[in-house]
């Protein structure tokens, strides 16, 4: 019986998933103003990277504050393969990757056998690393970053000098693309363990091997899916430098939308971003440049506000009214 | 590159890792109460900063003169955010461990929005102290007064620290905490009263460390993001809970990152301190000197 009901949920689940990205599909063509288009396309990112940050962070319990190291070498392998090597985009976006899978790969290796506080920080100190190399290596540009020069609108080149449109679609195909590994990865065998270890340490000790190799494998796709958002993004802003890829705040901003939504949950990194960036933003640009800080406010409070009073984050709200008219 | 720059470099290098050992003392005791990282230990650092400065662009104290204010202040900020926000942390249910980092780091973020509004993003700095930009020579070594008299005072709190530990009732109540917290509870100590207390006492040992880092360091909202790094890893070094362990972990980064500058760009010496972190926990993973 209950079987039944979880297959319904999931089809579910796929049919409301399709619903959205075919509405969101339509909306560019009612929202012309370029300035709502941009919050769009950057929501639609943080929905698809915090998706691809919730695979490690929320399903297997191993919060990282790091993912700017994946985001950030998408970014830059992409970058130099066309700058340097005239590579187009898309096979730089795959290279970088396939390089970050790598180094989650080797990375993973000694840091999931250290305990929450521990991972978490060395999470934080790794990617500081890599920050602070890009920020002295001469050849990737250093301090002054690269500029990705924009000259023709080609969907090769993965470059549109005028219109939004082609990056609005490619982050809802990432954003789709993230959701529905996470929505295959929940039903399959590691998706199984994830659960039962996540709040039981003995079910942990007796999976012990198993769950570890489930755990390179989520931290691999995790980084492989964040480098692709980082591949995107410097297309997309044509100009990176390791402060604007890197630095600590998109570690912060890619785990953030999913923590706020739902940590764990399918629908959690969504709702969180569909709520956050668009908050950011608006609070930004209303409060003007003197106001520096706000969006800052607003969002640790939210944080702060919601991992206190909703652990299960913003779409607790739903489920705990679901249960309630299952109840009835 | 001679004897005597080696000499020197690893001087100040000590100078600057007792005053890591002052910065980091109050998160590793607040760790051992209560098995939390506070990681708005650095914004803490930050807002102590900005006390001394305040003070002393208001009301002309000089940062010696305004240290126990500050750490006052601190003290009472500190019980103030254990008893408004940590003590429902911990009452969380589901996703504990993410409640306990968010719930810290949102307020980090909150701090550093709000130090962002009301005092800019501005560097500032305390133009004229009594120890700012002076230097003495020991022995052909030239070491930086404000640092000096700062690593001096990291040796005197820890002293005060011990004793107040092992002497008083209070300090007695803050280990027992630790040890067992609930067989503490049936002699008829309030827990909440020593967590506040921890808190409290934890915030006021960063606030005279920001006091003293304000003479010789720029004042500005993000300056605790990089020494709350720096903190962790002492901590980590020391044995997450161990409070002496601080002093000397906070001692080995201070090495640490003086003999890094000596053979890289100055820019990369954090590096140093976060290769030290990682070997350290991939190594030995409850730290140098911690027990359990």
């Amino acid at each position: 019986m209950h079987d039944v009901t979880h297959a319904k949920q999931r089809r579910r689940d796929l049919i409301l998933a399709a619903i959205f990205v075919a509405l969101a599909a339509c909306v560019p063509l009612f929202v012309k103003d370029v300035y709502v288009q941009n919050i769009m396309v950057l929501t639609l990112m943080y929905a698809g990277l915090s998706q691809s940050w919730n695979i490690l962070g929320g399903y297997c319990g191993q919060i990282s504050l790091g993912h700017a190291l994946y985001f950030g070498l998408g970014a830059y392998v992409t970058a130099i393969l066309l700058t340097k090597f005239d590579v187009l985009p898309w096979f730089g976006m795959l290279a970088g990757g396939l390089i970050s899978a790598l180094i989650a790969l080797a990375l993973g290796y000694p840091t999931f056998r250290l305990g929450g506080h521990y991972f978490a920080i060395a999470t934080i100190v790794i990617a500081e690393i890599a920050y602070l190399l890009f920020l002295n290596w001469d050849w990737a540009g250093a301090a002054l970053g690269i500029d990705i020069m924009v000259r023709e609108d080609s969907w090769a080149k993965f470059q549109f000098t005028r219109s939004k449109l082609p990056y609005f679609y490619f982050a809802l195909f990432f954003a789709a693309v993230a959701w529905l590994v996470t929505w295959w990865l929940e039903n399959s065998k590691w998706g199984y363990w994830w659960r039962a270890v996540k709040d039981n340490p003995d079910a942990a000790e007796s999976l012990g091997v198993v769950v570890f190799k489930s755990k390179m494998g989520a931290g691999a796709i995790s980084a492989f899916l964040t480098a692709i958002g980082g591949a995107f993004y410097a297309m997309f802003v044509s100009y990176i430098d390791p402060e604007s890829v890197m630095s600590f705040q998109f570690s912060l901003l890619i785990s953030l939308p999913a923590v706020l939504g739902g940590i764990g949950t399918l629908w959690g990194p969504v709702l969180g971003a569909a709520v956050l960036i668009p908050v950011t933003e608006l609070t930004r640009s209303f409060i003007g440049g003197s106001g520096r800080g706000v969006d800052l406010i607003v969002y640790g409070s939210l944080i702060v506000i919601v991992s206190l009073t909703r652990p299960d984050g913003l779409l607790g709200l739903f489920s705990r009214k679901r249960k309630k008219e299952a109840v009835q | 590159m001679t004897a005597e720059t080696i000499i020197q470099s690893l001087a100040s290098g000590l100078l600057m890792g007792l005053l890591y050992g002052l910065i980091a003392v109050g998160l590793s005791l607040i760790f051992g109460l209560m098995n939390i990282v506070n990681f708005a230990h650095g914004e803490f650092l930050m807002l102590a900063m900005y006390g001394a400065f305040f003070l002393f662009a208001f009301f002309a104290i000089d940062p010696l003169l305004s240290m126990p204010l500050v750490a006052a202040g601190m003290f009472v900020f500190g019980a103030a955010i254990y008893l408004l926000i940590v003590r429902f942390a911990m009452r969380a249910k589901t996703n504990v461990g993410m409640v306990q980092i968010f719930a810290t780091f949102g307020l980090a973020i909150v701090l550093r929005g709000l130090a962002q509004y009301f005092f800019t993003p501005d560097y500032r700095s305390i133009s004229h102290s009594w120890l700012g930009g002076k230097t003495v020579s020991v022995f052909g070594i030239y070491l930086p007064v404000p640092q000096l008299v700062g690593a001096g005072l990291a040796i005197l709190a820890f002293g005060a620290l011990y004793f107040f530990i092992k002497r008083t009732d209070f300090g007695r109540a803050l280990e027992a905490t630790r040890e067992d917290a609930g067989a503490v509870a049936l002699v008829g100590i309030d827990q909440n009263r020593v967590f506040a207390l921890g808190w409290g006492l934890g915030s006021a040992l960063v606030g005279l460390a920001g006091a003293i880092m304000a003479t010789f360091f720029y004042i500005y909202p993000d300056v605790g993001a990089s020494f709350a790094l720096i903190a962790y890893v002492v901590v980590a070094l020391g044995g997450f809970g161990s409070v002496f362990g601080a002093f000397a972990g906070g001692i080995l980064v201070g090495l640490v990152e003086a003999s890094t500058a000596l053979v890289m760009p100055p820019s990369l010496k954090a590096v140093g301190i976060y290769a030290v972190y990682l070997l350290v926990v991939f190594i030995r993973p409850r730290g140098l000197f911690g027990s359990i």
